[in-house]
């Protein structure tokens, strides 16, 4: 166990002094996430930028200022701005914006044109609330729904007051015969009344802006999605280069020597596979130490975070073993290991989620940054460790079977280990 | 001096169609400096590798400090060191990590490995750059920190293949001056190469092999008498006439017994110089080759090999 070990922490001391691989493992996924999270706004808590922010939109408002407001979202002027959506119900928004899909959810309800304008008689009806449902995981993309919104409202009252102001004048001034301008007056002096009255700070239609629940707060918004899936996509390129290091020290006669000494080939191989395993383990808690202190993120529940860095560096060990064991050059494993770290970066979501189906969807299920990222996501989101037991166990799996594989493909070819 | 430490018989190795050793029998006795003596590719890294356990051989046997090959291999590894043809060191780590690394794997620890480190960087004399990694070091102090790892555990058996390739001619000096005194300790040494002068100068016994055979064993004095009172003899020529590919000229010249181009050079071995010169002058000028000079020499294990093989050493 002991020479295990000792096998184990000499690669991990090698790799680490490796300027060249070190700026790869640690500098390149930090780089590509700090660079991704600069261009899509993540560090402002934007969900895409200032651009297609998505959005919800609920109009239970049978009249017609519900319906302005609501085709205002979907006028040409604001195609580039917002990805408008509509929702059936209130509930239904929130939960879009609960589970980060949009920005913010916007709800007319439904006497909302009733309040602001008379009916026949020149009754108005009573005051509601426009709600704005915003994502606090995407404050500036939320803060820009509510500003159009409060646009819109500002435009209605000052609309308003001009009609009011400007139907009096027009009957003080004989304009109007005053007989058929009863009612408008009547319109007029109770807009007017309101707008006096109130505190000049309120407005006539008010808004109500909500956040989502505490559990969304603690969603850590699109640089979350980043980090991980840059470490681990990054994981990949680190065992391919635990699984090079094999055939390195194949071609540079140290394995030879270590199965020289008196040390089992089980006890060489074992203490291999603990070097790339602890270097990938490594890696991904640097990454995340990094991106805590440096980012801010919240990565959920730490035995959770704990424990799917260390099933995730098994299962990427394993990918890494079993480049080594069908490779004959490091070479070979240098290019296949580049080859499936983009493969796997992209099948599993490591640059962007994209949602495959049919046969590239499970496809995605055996590579280990699909299990990963939706592990941490869902740690991220407050998910606990039974949330993610389905990623764990996927790991384990994945990586007793890649070990198996490769070990099996190591006996078959038994000279591999010192053939030069 | 007596009991041989190492015993093989009719050891082969076969990859595919290729018989990289076809069936080699010597023994090795304890406290001696054995040679394997051969061009390159005539088969000594592989039978060193046998010897070291790293091969399997095809057939034969071979016993080690009184254990079986490949039965007892485990056992076997812990009494022989090896010290690789290629530098087997790690570039990253310092002398002293390697050295610290490689004890462990022979199972050494604590007070007694660092002992031993500290030892051994004495012995190879490196101490003073202990704590510089490995890959600041030149070629030569890379071969000595290799030779080093070989004896941490202070082993019974030491297979050195070719230690001395590639480097300067004080580093080789070292190193040839530290296979003697490992062997005035008491250690037993199998030291392969293709450099006779080396052989001849730390050899107690040479084994010479050629394509995969043992063609000849002995004490340098016996395998001498191999070629009984034959001298070899050097011409080399005037500048813009090159050695190579007139060696035939001489095979037909009386008492000329083989005849060789080696660096530039033609060499010759004869039954008696004198006799034998005036005659390969008339054929090197008849052939419009001007003698610079004409070197004598005494029989040497380079003519034992041109004897035996028809062939230079390191054709």
């Amino acid at each position: 166990m002991n020479k295990i070990l000792q096998i184990g922490w000499k690669d991990l001391i090698i790799l680490f002094r490796d300027k060249g691989a070190l700026l790869l493992m640690l500098g390149a996924p930090f780089v590509l996430t700090l660079g991704l999270g600069l261009v899509t706004g993540a560090f402002s808590g934007g969900s895409n930028g200032l651009t297609g922010i998505a959005m919800v939109v609920v109009n239970e408002d049978s009249g017609q200022l519900g319906q302005a407001l609501a085709d205002m979202f979907f006028s040409p002027d604001l195609e580039d701005l917002l990805v408008p959506q509509t929702a059936v119900s209130p509930q239904a928004a929130r939960q879009l914006v609960d589970e980060n899909e949009v920005a913010a959810a916007v709800i007319v309800p439904a006497s909302f044109t009733d309040s602001i304008l008379p009916d026949n008689s020149g009754q108005l009806g009573k005051p509601v609330s426009i709600e704005i449902y915003a994502n606090p995981a995407r404050p500036i993309s939320a803060s820009v729904v509510d500003s159009i919104v409060q646009g819109f409202v500002h435009q209605v009252e000052t609309s308003m007051v001009s009609v009011n102001v400007a139907m009096t004048q027009l009957v003080m001034n004989g304009r109007i015969a005053p007989t058929n301008a009863d009612d408008l007056m009547a319109l007029g002096q109770e807009m007017g009344q309101r707008f006096i009255t109130q505190d000049s700070a309120a407005p006539i239609i008010r808004l109500e802006r909500d956040e989502a629940a505490a559990e969304a707060a603690t969603n850590p918004n699109y640089l979350a999605f980043l980090a991980p899936g840059m470490a681990v996509a990054f994981l990949m390129y680190t065992v391919a280069l635990g699984g090079r290091s094999i055939l390195a020290e194949r071609d540079s006669g140290t394995l030879a020597r270590m199965l020289i000494a008196p040390t089992t080939t089980t006890e060489v191989l074992a203490g291999k596979v603990l070097g790339i395993y602890l270097t990938g383990a490594a890696q991904v808690s640097v990454l995340i130490l990094a991106s805590s202190l440096l980012f801010g993120l919240r990565w959920g529940s730490l035995p959770g975070v704990i424990l799917l860095i260390a099933t995730v560096a098994a299962a990427a060990t394993g990918w890494g073993l079993l480049l080594a064991s069908v490779a004959t050059r490091p070479s070979q494993v240098s290019s296949l290991g580049t080859a499936l770290m983009l493969i796997f970066g992209i099948l599993g979501g490591s640059f962007a989620q994209i949602p495959f189906s049919g046969i590239l969807g499970q496809l995605s299920k055996i590579t280990p940054n699909a299990w990963a990222i939706d592990g941490f996501t869902t740690l991220g989101q407050g998910g606990t460790l039974a949330d993610i037991a389905p990623a764990l166990l996927a790991l384990v799996v994945m990586a007793l079977v890649l070990f198996g594989t490769a070990v099996l493909i190591f006996q078959r070819r038994s000279g591999a280990l010192i053939a030069r | 001096m007596s009991e041989p430490i190492l015993i093989t018989k009719d050891l082969k190795k076969t990859y595919d169609d290729f018989e990289a050793v076809k069936g080699i029998s010597f023994s090795v006795l304890r406290g001696e400096i054995f040679s394997l003596l051969g061009p390159n590719g005539a088969g000594k890294t592989t039978t060193i590798s046998m010897l070291s356990c790293l091969l399997t051989p095809t057939s034969g046997t071979a016993v080690i400090d009184g254990r079986n090959i490949p039965q007892d291999s485990l056992a076997v590894r812990r009494v022989i060191g090896v010290v690789p043809q290629e530098i087997a060191l790690y570039d990253e780590l310092t002398a002293r990590q390697n050295l610290h690394f490689w004890g462990q794997m022979y199972n050494l620890s604590g007070k007694a490995l660092k002992q031993r480190t500290d030892e051994v960087l004495e012995q190879v004399n490196l101490a003073d750059r202990a704590n510089d990694r490995v890959e600041t070091y030149s070629g030569g102090m890379k071969r000595r920190i290799n030779i080093a790892v070989g004896l941490l555990h202070k082993p019974k058996l030491l297979f050195m293949d070719e230690p001395t390739v590639g480097i300067d001619p004080q580093s080789r000096r070292r190193i040839l001056d530290m296979v003697t005194e490992l062997r005035d300790e008491g250690m037993t040494v199998v030291y392969t190469t293709h450099y006779m002068e080396e052989a001849e100068e730390l050899s107690d016994r040479v084994g010479i092999i050629d394509h995969g055979r043992l063609i000849a064993l002995g004490t340098q004095n016996e395998l001498r008498q191999v070629v009984g009172e034959q001298e070899t003899v050097r011409l080399s020529f005037g500048e813009g006439h090159e050695a190579n590919g007139h060696a035939e000229l001489f095979n037909d010249v009386d008492c000329i017994l083989a005849a060789t181009s080696l660096d530039g050079e033609i060499v010759l071995s004869v039954r008696e110089a004198a006799e034998a010169l005036p005659a390969i002058v008339t054929r090197a000028n008849g052939a419009g080759l001007p003698i610079r000079a004409i070197e004598i020499e005494e029989p040497n294990l380079e003519a034992v090999f041109l004897h035996l093989t028809g062939r230079a050493l390191r054709n």
